[in-house]
């Protein structure tokens, strides 16, 4: 044992070619026969110590994901995550005024209107409410974007992360201040410069609504509304109002900027606007293969996310033959109720160009649709609210690009 | 001993032990029943909230006009407000520039606009109050914001120049698009809509 490793040259794979490594490996060529590659580094690992024992974990040097910002949000890079909990540093980021610095001892959520006890709460007074724990999906309403071929799923659809929230019920603080049976509305109201308000039906506050301190365990991330948020589970991601700094409880909705003249859907009559459309609809993506793959022919797994506003996604089906037949995909366990689910397809591609779809259905029977039914739905300028099936196509060279021409008006 | 009470002692001892058993069973489902206890209506959490305290965060403005401060403005005060600050991001007649136009009254061709698209001219006073400008929210005094908001109606042909926007006034602006808005009332289901 000791005579091998000493044997073994230290890097001396740095500068074949791939294709000089395989062959090597075969043993067709002498000279580098003569050159143990595989199962190398295993052993040149072994020869020092790793580091030792540190205080904040970091991902391996070679592994490198990133999120896409812009100017007002950055985008989870969904064809880089393999499960359905998004690391806190990678979950998806949009707000308004920029992220502010709160200090968590002087952080108070101040809670009145219709309500007998008008208080103010520390973040010690929430934590110190019954905590509860769950798993769901967040998704800015905004989340399509239509692009070029050469769109990573991460700029199709990186605006969803999923995360376990820990908090307290709305419903228990609603009971502590004595909310009112009369009250219809509340105002959340963030402490970000944008100073965000929406308008929430109390129906939410006491159905699943939370207000939550923890994200995967931790504190919450300052993008994702350090020291505590609202939560609405299954509603776009505007809602739930990160930096919460007071509730306002009432009879009607207030009417902010934010649930008027924007979050709000004009329809196909040129006249209508649709508002407080909360829920998000049921939607999938393939995140592999996807672009900028390049795949080579013979068995592949489909592989994507799924998720619905409105509960459990009960079936995704792909196709992979640009929508001509379907095929039902397995779902990995547990599926949970509002929450991203992941799917698998197997697949084998023979080298023929074709194109890859997913279409996700939800425990209410809603199938995702196509981008000229939700066209023909809703009219040229909806902006929010867009989950069309999406696509990937296979070109001759193994090339995945993103089915951009699907969803051209 | 005889046989038959031999048989008698080996058939009830395991069934004593059952009894035994469900009833030790029993008795510890009970205790727990009666050791789970229920949370209170009430926690007595937190710190009630004074009059101050609300009026200090309190700065929503609603349809009805409630929130609106004392204070007013016109197109011709507003004018000044918005040459010096907004119309370098929102263009020198609101018609855009690296922020959204707030000017343009067609509601089929144009972008979105207060004119062609705020419902309500409350919720002007209440963002721009709220949130601008965007490089320093809540620096404006409550008669710039009053000036800003009708120098926006105005210039949107929804109040005239010299129209006084007050708490008073402000409310009872009808805008273009005041009945164009309508709540989700899709109820779910297989339904794209």
């Amino acid at each position: 044992m000791a005579d091998s490793r000493q044997s073994l040259p230290i890097g001396s794979s740095g500068g074949l070619t791939r294709r000089e490594i395989l062959v090597g490996a075969t043993g067709a060529v002498s000279t580098i026969a003569t050159t143990p590659v595989s199962g190398q580094q295993a052993l040149e690992t072994t020869r020092r110590p790793g580091r030792g024992p540190n205080e904040l974990g970091q991902r391996s040097q070679f592994v490198r994901p990133r999120r896409d910002p812009s100017t007002t949000s950055s985008r989870t890079p969904l064809q880089d995550l393999r499960g359905t909990l998004t690391p806190a540093d990678l979950h998806f980021e949009r707000h308004h005024g920029g992220v502010p610095a709160i200090d968590p001892d002087r952080y108070e959520l101040l809670i009145h209107g219709m309500v007998e006890r008008a208080t103010i709460f520390t973040l010690a007074d929430i934590k110190r409410f019954p905590a509860t724990s769950r798993i769901c999906f967040l998704e800015c309403s905004g989340n399509l974007r239509r692009g070029t071929p050469e769109t990573l799923p991460q700029m199709v659809c990186g605006l969803t992360s999923q995360t376990e929230w820990t908090g307290v019920r709305l419903s228990t603080v609603m009971e502590e201040v004595g909310a009112s049976s009369d009250a219809k509305w509340f105002l959340a109201e963030g402490q970000d410069a944008a100073v965000m308000t929406r308008s929430i039906p109390m129906s939410k506050a006491f159905d699943d609504a939370m207000i939550v301190y923890a994200q995967n365990g931790d504190a919450l991330m300052p993008g994702n509304g350090f020291p505590a948020r609202l939560l609405l589970p299954g509603w776009e991601g505007n809602a739930s109002v990160k930096w919460l700094r007071r509730i306002e409880v009432a009879d009607q909705p207030f009417m902010t900027r934010e649930e008027t003249s924007k979050y709000t859907d004009p329809l196909g009559d040129g006249r209508t606007v649709r508002q407080f459309s909360f829920v998000m609809d049921a939607r999938s993506i393939i995140t592999d293969p996807a672009y900028p793959r390049i795949i080579e022919p013979g068995w592949h797994e489909i592989r994507g996310l799924a998720w619905s506003g409105r509960g459990r996604i009960t079936r995704v089906e792909v196709s992979t033959d640009g929508g001509a037949n379907w095929q039902i995909a397995e779902l990995q366990p547990p599926v949970l109720e509002k929450a991203h689910v992941r799917f698998r397809a197997p697949w084998n591609w023979t080298g023929t160009p074709t194109e890859l779809l997913s279409r996700a259905t939800d425990e209410t029977g809603y199938t995702q649709p196509t981008w000229e039914v939700l066209r023909a739905a809703r009219g040229p300028r909806t902006r929010y609210h867009q989950n069309p099936i999406t696509s990937w196509t296979i070109g001759e060279t193994g090339q995945v690009l993103f089915g951009a021409d699907r969803l051209r008006s | 001993m005889t046989v038959i009470w031999r048989r008698l002692v080996v058939l009830q001892i395991p069934i004593l032990g059952f009894s035994l058993v469900i009833g030790f069973l029993q008795s510890n489902l009970e205790s727990a029943e009666q050791n789970f206890v229920q949370p209170p209506d009430r926690f007595g959490f937190g710190r009630p909230a004074m009059i101050t305290d609300i009026e200090k965060l309190d700065i929503d403005v609603t349809p009805a006009g409630t929130g609106l401060p004392p204070g007013n403005g016109t197109a011709q005060t507003g004018t000044a407000t918005w040459n010096r600050v907004c119309g370098s991001c929102h263009g020198p007649n609101g018609e855009g520039g690296t922020a959204a136009p707030v000017v343009g009254l067609e509601p089929q061709t144009g972008p979105p606009t207060v004119g062609n698209f705020w419902p309500y001219a409350t919720t002007l006073y209440d963002y721009i109050n709220r949130a601008m400008p965007r490089n320093a929210p809540g620096s404006l005094t409550a008669d710039e914001v009053y000036g800003l908001v009708a120098w926006i109606l105005a210039r949107n042909e929804i109040i005239e120049d010299n129209a006084v926007m007050d708490a008073r006034t402000l409310p009872q602006v009808t805008m273009p698009s005041s009945n164009r808005f309508v709540p989700d009332d899709r109820t779910g289901g297989p339904e794209i809509r």
